[in-house]
């Protein structure tokens, strides 16, 4: 990205100030050097969103902000319903609420050492992985709904999960005001065999080591010791997302015109928040974000069910549950004045900092735990939501490393069983179905996630408490 | 003149494209590229056909939609497409997709494709007189 045309507020952040149809500024958060790897469209793209009507305040992109379709990847976007503000599903993403969610385990690392082929074996026997596979659920129409009401409450009911989870997932586990009969049942056929299903691409689940912890007090408040071993799973609404994602897209493209909403790019397709199909799309995406939820903790218990069998004397607790694509209805402070906005988060993760009431009690005086996904084999963080998130950017930070490479790019430059030659070489055993798969998703192809967190921290989003190194690496 | 397929870079993302001497071609070709996002299209054995119809209030709507069609498809029958024919009659495609069940081991099926988008979304004449019909999908 052209840097000159914007100006430097600080080290970490970046302004275009309003020109054109702009409403409000566009704010990119990054060092130096990544806001200048950032592709030119990240700018474009988030000066359109500025555009929009009744956007607040600004338009951010985050530092692991790359080109989406319409708004960015790793942007965040707050609009005002009494203001005449949208919602746009192109704002939200094609994986509604896909997000990552890490546990702890009471397992030292010399503990799973000398059996981690045996556990990669028989976590990858668990858990159905990649294109085709389905998983051993069946729900029916009824238990669809249910299933769409209720998240991961719903799966805890029904069996499949802790109930001691639900306070430490967003939303205590069950988003409100899903309606399921917003939900197609396109969009249902395509989740009845899915749950509990991990998907393919970047979404993992990992066995990892706590390898670095920079933040002894908030590590102790999230429970994380050095050398203990974690679970770590990233993955979103499966193929009911997806659905959900693609139909209200159309519709709302088609749909602008007769809003008299004008777009400068087709894919920014939005609705008004008072509208019928805004409302429509509210209430089938939060759905969707309780099929995620449901996903997630049924996914965590399959894992679980194996390391409970491999090591009975286990003590797993969820640390915590972040959702990085979605629209919530939150309150923050505008001049000095509350208002309730929807806060549009694609490729962004909500950041509560230290106080926040929504911070679950135990975890509250240290902020919000938020959960990075890094590339296969080069570990994730732990971070937490800083003071400075709220006014920085509606409390979100970054959500991972972000993409250096093209996935054909990556297949001609490497090959997937010396991939899983070399990280095993590491310390990182790979089970994966496919190995053209595993070279699109060579480490080398995503931008360094420790760069893109330390910009984080830099910016004021979120502070760096863990480094947590995989073990164990089950890709789709 | 024979269509071909190609992907084109995007992000984190891929972009498929098809060309054809007709439009229909164009959409077969985009499908083809579609499917070699997650394998070779060439490795689908096209036994079991499925029929498809589609309609939109433009051309390049209806490649969105036909792609999609194809992706709700792969997703519910868990199949996989390698040969299609495509005929488009004003707002209207109808189609027949041939494939195969997915069988892990023998397709290796790489990525997952999530959706068809509306990003460099094109169907047009080139200058040559074929049909070019193009877009990034999801990953």
């Amino acid at each position: 990205m052209d840097t000159s045309r914007l100006v430097r507020v600080d080290e970490a952040t970046w302004k275009l100030e309003p020109e054109g149809a702009m409403r409000v500024p566009a704010i990119i958060y990054g060092t130096e050097e990544l806001v200048r790897e950032m592709d030119e469209k990240v700018l474009e793209q988030t000066r359109n969103v500025a555009c929009l009507p009744g956007i607040v305040k600004a338009a951010y992109a985050l530092p692991d902000a790359h080109w989406g379709y319409g708004f960015p990847i790793g942007g965040v976007a707050a609009f005002d319903a009494d203001a005449g503000g949208v919602v746009s599903a192109g704002g939200v993403g094609f994986d509604i609420s896909c997000g990552v969610r890490t546990v702890t385990t009471g397992l030292d690392r010399s503990e799973v050492a000398p059996v981690v082929e045996k556990l990669a074996d028989a976590l990858y026997a668990a858990v159905p992985v990649g294109l085709g596979r389905t998983g051993q659920i069946r729900l029916s129409d009824a238990e669809l709904d249910a299933m769409l009401e209720g998240g991961a409450r719903w799966a805890v009911a029904m069996g499949w999960g802790d109930p001691a989870d639900l306070e430490r997932i967003e939303e205590k586990g069950r988003m409100a005001g899903a309606d399921p009969s917003a939900v197609s049942k396109k969009a249902k056929e395509r989740q009845r065999a899915e749950m509990g299903t991990l998907g393919s691409g970047n979404h993992y689940l990992e066995i990892q080591v706590v390898d670095r912890i920079l933040d002894p007090e908030a590590a102790a408040v999230y429970g994380l010791v050095e050398d203990q071993v974690v679970i770590t799973i990233h993955c979103g609404s499966r193929g009911l997302g997806h659905q959900i994602g693609t139909e209200f897209l159309r519709e709302m493209a088609i749909a602008a015109q007769r809003y008299g909403i004008v777009l400068p790019d087709r894919e920014l397709a939005c609705a008004p928040l008072r509208s019928e199909l805004g409302q429509r799309y509210l209430g089938a995406m939060r759905a969707a974000i309780n099929c995620a939820l449901a996903n997630r903790e049924i996914i965590d218990h399959l894992a679980r069910g194996v390391l409970r069998r491999m090591f009975p004397q286990a003590k797993m607790a969820l640390l915590f549950d972040v959702s990085h694509n979605t629209c919530k209805l939150e309150r923050h402070r505008i001049d000095g004045e509350e208002k309730e906005l929807f806060v549009h988060r694609k490729g962004a993760t909500r950041a509560f900092g230290p106080g926040h009431p929504d911070v679950p009690e135990p975890l509250r005086k240290v902020g919000q735990p938020v959960l990075i996904g890094g590339s296969m084999g080069t570990g994730s963080w732990v971070l937490a939501g800083a003071p400075t998130s709220e006014e920085k950017s509606f409390a979100s930070a970054v959500h991972g490393a972000g993409r250096a490479m093209s996935r054909h790019e990556a297949t001609r430059q490497y090959r997937g069983d010396q991939i899983v030659a070399e990280l095993r070489e590491r310390g990182v055993v790979v089970r994966a179905p496919s190995m053209r798969g595993v070279a699109e998703e060579a480490p080398a192809a995503y931008k360094d996630v420790d760069a893109v967190v330390l910009a984080a921290e830099r910016a004021g989003l979120a502070r760096r408490v863990a480094y947590l190194r995989p073990i164990v690496c089950i890709k789709g | 003149m024979a269509g071909r397929y190609e992907h084109f870079v995007h992000g984190a993302d891929i972009g498929v494209r098809g060309i054809g001497p007709t439009v229909e071609e164009a959409f077969v070709q985009a499908a083809r590229a579609l499917t070699a996002v997650m394998v070779d299209p060439d490795r689908v054995t096209p036994r079991e056909p499925v029929a498809i119809a589609a309609s939109a209030p433009d051309l390049e709507t209806l490649l969105v939609d036909w792609l999609n069609a194809l992706l709700f498809e792969t997703a519910t029958r868990h199949m996989l497409f390698g040969r299609f024919a495509v005929r488009i009659a004003g707002d209207r495609l109808e189609a027949t997709a041939w494939g195969e069940p997915i069988d892990p081991l023998r397709h290796q099926p790489a990525v997952e494709v999530k959706g068809a988008t509306m990003t460099e979304l094109a169907v047009r004449r080139l200058p040559d007189g074929s049909w070019l019909a193009q877009c990034v999908v999801d990953v």
